[in-house]
């Protein structure tokens, strides 16, 4: 092996009672790629916020290049040439690139000369990795993937040897991703040395050359990725089988349940978002809409669910009309059996200052359950908050605890909890685990089949197409707003992914 | 990526930040004291002798307490909403005109027990059809209530003004104010309280409104986090969108949570009015709404805090009247001043110290703050 340009020797690193890193032993060759994953929680973060600075670690050394070194700040891991790529960008919106490059870099009053030496420098970055990118463009009229292209820039204007990557495709399309791994595969030629924290094994097994598997705070295993499989990784990382495909039987689909005819939604620009859509869905199955994020699927789902207001076309619950003036009222909508999981928890799915029991309300606070008078029943709301979380396996197991303290897959049970226990006709799901763990991927897929099986209606909108192969009876598929065409569970994943790049049938046929 | 900082313990939250801000409130009210060139320790002890010392301090304290405790509550059941009401003076002025009618009409047939009851509602009437103009602006037009809160204050003020220089002002009388008004509309006195402790009063306006802004505090703390409409109000306030999601009306919860605002502010003009002036006179709020803004923020939002706040400023107020009277180089408007340094340190720069403390808890004792508690444990 290559000599090491990371070596991480007994990390601990504690938070209160928690143990976040514990005894955790990694090393890095030079020029690898190197692929760190595991759930969400297991420590993954704090581990690269300790090498970053951001935390000191309770015990343990650090060596860079082999010498014992001591980072307690950002700027002292990027004079040790490592950079950062966060997962939510660290850009000024309204700068342009070459004003974000050098930021934290400013040598002159005027900048005039930091921002000619930033442009030659930025060529020659151009020339030798591939990275175009226009540096006067002003950031937020950059496509996401572009402006993370700036984000490696910046890392490697301040001279990074080895880039760390923090989740960073979970914001981009399959094609910048696609483009993104390119790009690191030039750098890991020129001696980089990269590492890419993520949950996906799908990325784990393109790109990387070795992988550390974590769980619950500590290194479980490290492997060639050559010699590992997918399977053996997800056991790792949950310690035990996961079903990536969740089995389920033949579907018994009953009578139309939810019916969207000719749906045109625009968005508050005029723009058309959805395009005259159609399609049921019947009680018994789970249809699944497939389709590259920002291709309508937000727009349908709010239409639907009465929250968004529609330019034409009708949508029937179980025969009978929704108002889609937008100012249909959600909770008449509930009360006729539709249940809603919308993509964006955390603004519109969950208070996230609440308490837990205060959310696993939310919607259905008007029901007689859960009042007395006009006063909220809090034993009854208590009660049923701590059923739900038994029963969903919500951790940490507090109804008293605030909202934002759940983790991503823990909020995701709260909300789905909710829904799925007011046993309604229909159900529709947006992004059902985005950014969620495996274990409770699992988990979550099993409870949608089972609401399939009891009978229901359900829809699900997902970007992820594993998840709609896997869970759908029927696929549709949207592109730019309209349904470009409908498979069953085994299409295959290239057919899908030529019609969600909106080619055209036929030759997705092929 | 987490947050550098954590929470910190309910007791630091609660208790050592606003104790940090009102110290240094005072300690840079100190330097203000002696630049005019009196010695701020006997400046201090004055006005906490004149505000503690003797029960007639006590009463006038919690007497003005008491009209903080409203206008800081009508803040706050706004700003649960996400609203921030800067209307309660004007509100609370237009409530003034609600008991101002019910007295004039009965005082002479009924006694305090009866006026008093209509009184309330009036107050809280006039009061909450304040809030509701503003409001309806709002949420059915998208006027911005800060705006339209303030210019509401403008519109009550002079409407006042031409009531009490007009159709309010008894003939032959060259005071801009309603008559005076007979027995049946005194509220009867709380300073026999105070005496059974021992404190001898002179005369001081405490009244029973102070038991009716407690009584009120318990019940905003009530509605806010024990009833489904305070619940609709609290998830408006974290997140329109979540609202919108759960089926909240924007338009209701907005001209409810308004109203009940208003109705808070205008109770407070119980206090002056039939408490202590017994008429309706121009300016009689003299700000007090305005007081209720720094009070409301100083207070967190919870009935408890505002209470305590409300206590403070009666404390500025009345420690503050002695204070100037006392030291004839402190002028009332340096009380003003004393008084402003504690809206800026605890109210507008409320958070200024607050990631230092944070820090230094997280160094000196990181499970104090449990930082991360939550994180790992997760599925």
């Amino acid at each position: 092996m290559a000599q090491a340009a990371i070596e991480l020797v007994g990390i601990n690193k504690s938070f209160g009672a928690v143990r976040a890193n514990r005894d955790i032993n990694l090393e890095v060759a030079r020029g690898t790629i190197h692929g760190i994953v595991g759930e969400n929680g297991a420590g993954k973060s704090t581990l690269m916020s300790i090498l970053y600075g951001f935390y000191q670690a309770d015990s343990g050394e650090i060596r860079v290049g082999g010498k014992p070194v001591s980072i307690n700040t950002s700027n002292d891991a990027i004079a040790l040439g490592i950079g950062m790529v966060h997962q939510h960008f660290m850009l000024v919106d309204n700068f342009t690139v070459l004003e974000n490059i050098i930021l934290g870099a400013e040598n002159d009053a005027l900048l005039k000369s930091s921002i000619a030496k930033a442009r030659s420098e930025l060529e020659r970055l151009e020339r030798e990795y591939g990275l175009e990118v226009d540096p006067d463009a002003v950031i937020e009229e950059l496509p996401v993937g572009l402006q993370q292209r700036v984000e490696i820039l910046k890392a490697l204007y301040r001279g990074a040897e080895i880039l760390i990557l923090d989740e960073p495709t979970g914001v981009l399309t399959p094609a910048e991703a696609d483009h993104l791994f390119r790009i690191l595969k030039q750098l890991k030629d020129q001696g980089k040395t990269i590492v890419l924290i993520t949950h996906k094994l799908r990325e784990i097994m393109a790109i990387t050359d070795t992988v550390s598997v974590m769980r619950q705070g500590t290194m479980v295993a490290t492997r060639v990725t050559k010699e590992t499989t997918v399977g053996e990784l997800a056991e790792l990382m949950v310690g035990r089988r996961v079903l990536l495909r969740v089995e389920k039987g033949q579907s018994e689909a009953g009578a139309v349940k939810l019916s969207v005819k000719n749906l045109t939604v625009k968005d508050s620009r005029g723009v058309t978002m959805v395009d005259n859509v159609s399609f049921d869905v019947r009680g018994g199955e789970i249809v699944g809409i497939a389709g590259v994020a920002g291709n309508g699927q937000s727009e349908l789902l709010e239409a639907i669910s009465g929250i968004r207001q529609a330019v034409s076309g009708e949508v029937m619950l179980d025969g009978k009309p929704i108002d889609l003036t937008g100012k249909a009222d959600p909770g008449e909508l509930r009360d006729r059996g539709l249940a809603h999981v919308p993509e964006d928890r955390h603004h519109v799915g969950l208070v996230l200052a609440f308490e837990e029991n205060e959310n696993s309300i939310l919607g259905y606070h008007d029901d007689e359950r859960y009042l007395k008078g006009p006063f909220l029943n809090i034993d009854a709301i208590m009660a049923d908050a701590k059923e739900k979380i038994e029963k969903y396996d919500i951790r940490p197991a507090n109804p008293r605890l605030k909202t934002a303290n759940f983790s991503g897959g823990n909020q995701q049970k709260i909300v789905l909890a909710r829904e799925m226990e007011q046993d309604p006709g229909v159900l529709i799901v947006g992004q059902p685990t985005r950014g969620v763990d495996v274990g409770a991927i699992e988990f979550i897929h099993k409870r949608l089949i089972a609401m399939r099986d009891q009978g229901k209606a359900v829809l699900v909108v997902s970007v992820e197409l594993d998840e709609i192969r896997s869970l759908s009876d029927r696929i549709l598929v949207m592109f730019a707003g309209r349904v470009v065409g409908e498979r069953g569970p085994d299409a295959t994943e290239g057919e899908l992914g030529l019609l969600m790049a909106g080619v055209e049938h036929q030759e997705a046929a092929e | 990526m987490s947050t550098p900082y954590a929470k910190l313990p309910a007791w630091a939250d609660y208790g050592l930040i606003p104790l940090i801000n009102l110290s240094v409130a005072f300690i840079v009210a100190g330097f203000v004291v002696m630049l005019v060139g009196e010695n701020p320790f006997r400046a201090a002890v004055i006005l906490i002798e004149g505000a503690f010392g003797k029960g007639t301090g006590i009463a006038f304290t919690l007497f003005y307490a008491t009209t903080f405790i409203f206008t800081g509550l009508s803040v706050a059941v706004a700003a649960h909403c996400s609203l921030f009401n800067i209307g309660t003076e004007g509100q609370a002025y237009i409530g003034g005109l609600g008991i101002a009618l019910v007295c004039l009409s009965f005082d002479s047939v009924l006694p305090w027990w009866a006026i008093f009851p209509m009184a309330i509602v009036a107050a809280a009437a006039f009061g909450a059809l304040w809030g509701l103009i503003p409001a309806y602006l709002q949420a059915k037009r998208g006027s911005h209530i800060v705006i339209t809160t303030i210019m509401f204050n403008f519109i009550a003020a002079s409407a006042m003004v031409y009531l009490l220089v007009g159709p309010l002002k008894p003939a032959g009388s060259q005071a801009p104010q309603t008559r005076n008004f007979l027995a049946g509309a005194e509220l009867p006195k709380l300073n026999w309280v105070i005496e059974l402790f021992g404190a001898k009063i002179r005369s001081a306006p405490l009244n029973i409104c102070f038991l009716l802004a407690l009584v009120m505090a318990f019940l905003v703390w009530l509605l806010i986090w024990r009833t489904r409409l305070g619940y609709e109000m609290r998830t408006y306030g974290h997140s329109p969108k979540a609202a919108r999601y759960a089926g909240i009306s924007e338009t209701r919860i907005i001209i409810t949570a308004m109203m009940i605002s208003g109705a808070l502010a205008g109770m407070m003009a119980l206090n002056p009015v039939m408490g202590d002036q017994h008429n309706v006179a121009i300016d009689f709020v003299s700000g007090a709404g305005y007081v209720g803004i720094a009070v409301a923020l100083m207070g967190r939002l919870h009935p408890v805090g505002v209470v305590l706040a409300a206590i403070l400023f009666g404390m500025l107020y009345q420690g503050g009247a002695e204070l100037a009277f006392e030291m004839p180089a402190i002028s009332r408007d340096m009380i003003v001043i004393i008084q402003g340094l504690v809206i800026l340190f605890a109210g507008a720069l409320e958070h200024m110290f607050r990631p230092y403390i944070q820090a230094l808890f997280a160094s000196v004792s990181p499970k104090s703050v449990g930082m991360q508690a939550i994180k790992g444990t997760g599925a």
